[in-house]
């Protein structure tokens, strides 16, 4: 099996989102508030699923971008969930060893006084196991 | 009308002013908040990959005590609200989850979703009325133009949370007229605020807000109210137009007329 075949497979799983169903009306994209920031746009994600290219997808800034805000989730007219889709490629990195985008050396200079400890926890939740 | 607590980390430290006016006011209405024991951090955002079930044990273990005490429980963070609300959906219909968690778990009886989650903005709809909520308003905020600040945690995904219309929702409007002031529609009432990307990535949120309050103050907005402990100080570091933020449940405190007599302790906080 070539390797992006069974990468696919594990977003197919962690996701439990079935991209086949997506019909490419772009809406998540037009709702998205990170979508200037994204390399590859949500209404893409599912295509490089579809396409078992998941190694540009793990490669992306846009797994750092998404703000787990559901406007793409609320709005999808086919139930897809390009939100999961993004979060599942999103574990696989930070499921691995050494792979955290949020080392905890970082913390102490990215605080401030009215920093609440939900910002904290949210971040750590995201962006490393 | 007596209820199972979780206050959740943020209102135990920066967001103190959010619960103690929170319990103020329920003691005014007859609202009796049971704080319930050993509670744990429900992580802030809810895990969502379909495999993950340690991470949703912190709120399962809280579900499940209210359960054993018979109690619907109350939140007052949205993101609280947001976590607690989707894991018990996955405990009440997702097998494989609520297997693997009550594998972890020992419990007596297993938990399989029982607990009913309430926000506190659902308790004045649902169970006291906003109606009724207004009779006992003995300091209405008139003349106030207050803008609702929805953000995503508390609306979407609307068929999960199943808390107000996600579009175009109305609950935090209609708690605003009656505590007496003068609800301001705005178009980015429940757009996001970043989120969790504002601790590594400032500007980006920074912009998200600067948007939010342009087109609140465009529409004449004059205080905006949330009841999101990260979208407060989201909306706070916002540089270019400044409106006050408050909590949802000061702008309670201070119309049912507890505001003054804990201020000074919630100052002190």
């Amino acid at each position: 099996m070539n390797p992006g075949k069974k990468q696919a497979e594990m977003i197919r799983e962690i996701s439990g989102v079935n991209p086949l169903k997506c019909m490419k009306c772009g809406k998540c994209s037009a709702t998205c508030p990170s979508y200037n920031e994204m390399d590859i746009k949500p209404h893409q994600f599912v295509s490089y699923v579809v396409n078992e290219d998941i190694e540009s997808l793990i490669n992306s800034k846009s797994l750092w971008k998404c703000l787990s805000c559901f406007a793409c989730v609320e709005r999808c007219p086919r139930d897809v969930k390009p939100g999961k889709l993004i979060d599942a490629a999103r574990q696989m990195v930070v499921r691995k060893k050494g792979q955290d985008y949020l080392k905890a050396d970082e913390i102490p200079e990215l605080l401030d006084p009215e920093l609440p400890q939900q910002l904290l926890v949210s971040a750590f939740r995201r962006y490393r196991r | 009308m007596k209820y199972s607590y979780y206050p959740g980390c943020t209102l135990r430290t920066k967001a103190k002013a959010l619960d103690a006016y929170a319990r103020a006011s329920a003691a005014a209405l007859g609202i009796e908040l049971v704080e319930i024991e050993d509670w744990q951090c429900c992580g802030g955002v809810y895990p969502l990959g379909s495999d993950e079930i340690a991470t949703k044990l912190s709120s399962v273990r809280a579900l499940n005590e209210a359960k054993v005490k018979g109690q619907s429980l109350v939140t007052m963070c949205s993101a609280c609200h947001h976590v607690i609300k989707r894991v018990n959906d996955d405990m009440k219909n997702v097998e494989d989850i609520r297997v693997r968690a009550n594998n972890y778990m020992e419990l007596d009886e297993p938990y399989a979703g029982e607990t009913e989650v309430l926000h506190f903005l659902e308790i004045l709809r649902d169970r006291v009325g906003f109606d009724e909520l207004k009779k006992k308003v003995t300091n209405p905020l008139t003349g106030k133009k207050i803008g609702a600040y929805y953000g995503c945690l508390l609306l979407r995904p609307g068929r999960l949370l199943n808390f107000d219309d996600p579009e175009n929702p109305k609950i935090m409007e209609d708690f605003i007229r009656a505590i007496g002031a003068e609800p301001v529609i705005y178009p980015y009432r429940n757009e996001c605020c970043g989120g969790y990307i504002s601790l590594k990535e400032k500007e980006m949120s920074k912009n998200m807000c600067e948007k939010i309050m342009e087109s609140a103050e465009g529409f004449g907005v004059e205080m905006l109210t949330t009841a999101c402990p990260l979208c407060l100080y989201n909306l706070n570091k916002s540089t270019g137009v400044k409106l006050p933020v408050v909590y949802f449940t000061e702008l309670l405190a201070e119309a049912l007329g507890v505001k003054e007599e804990i201020k000074e302790e919630v100052q002190a906080l």
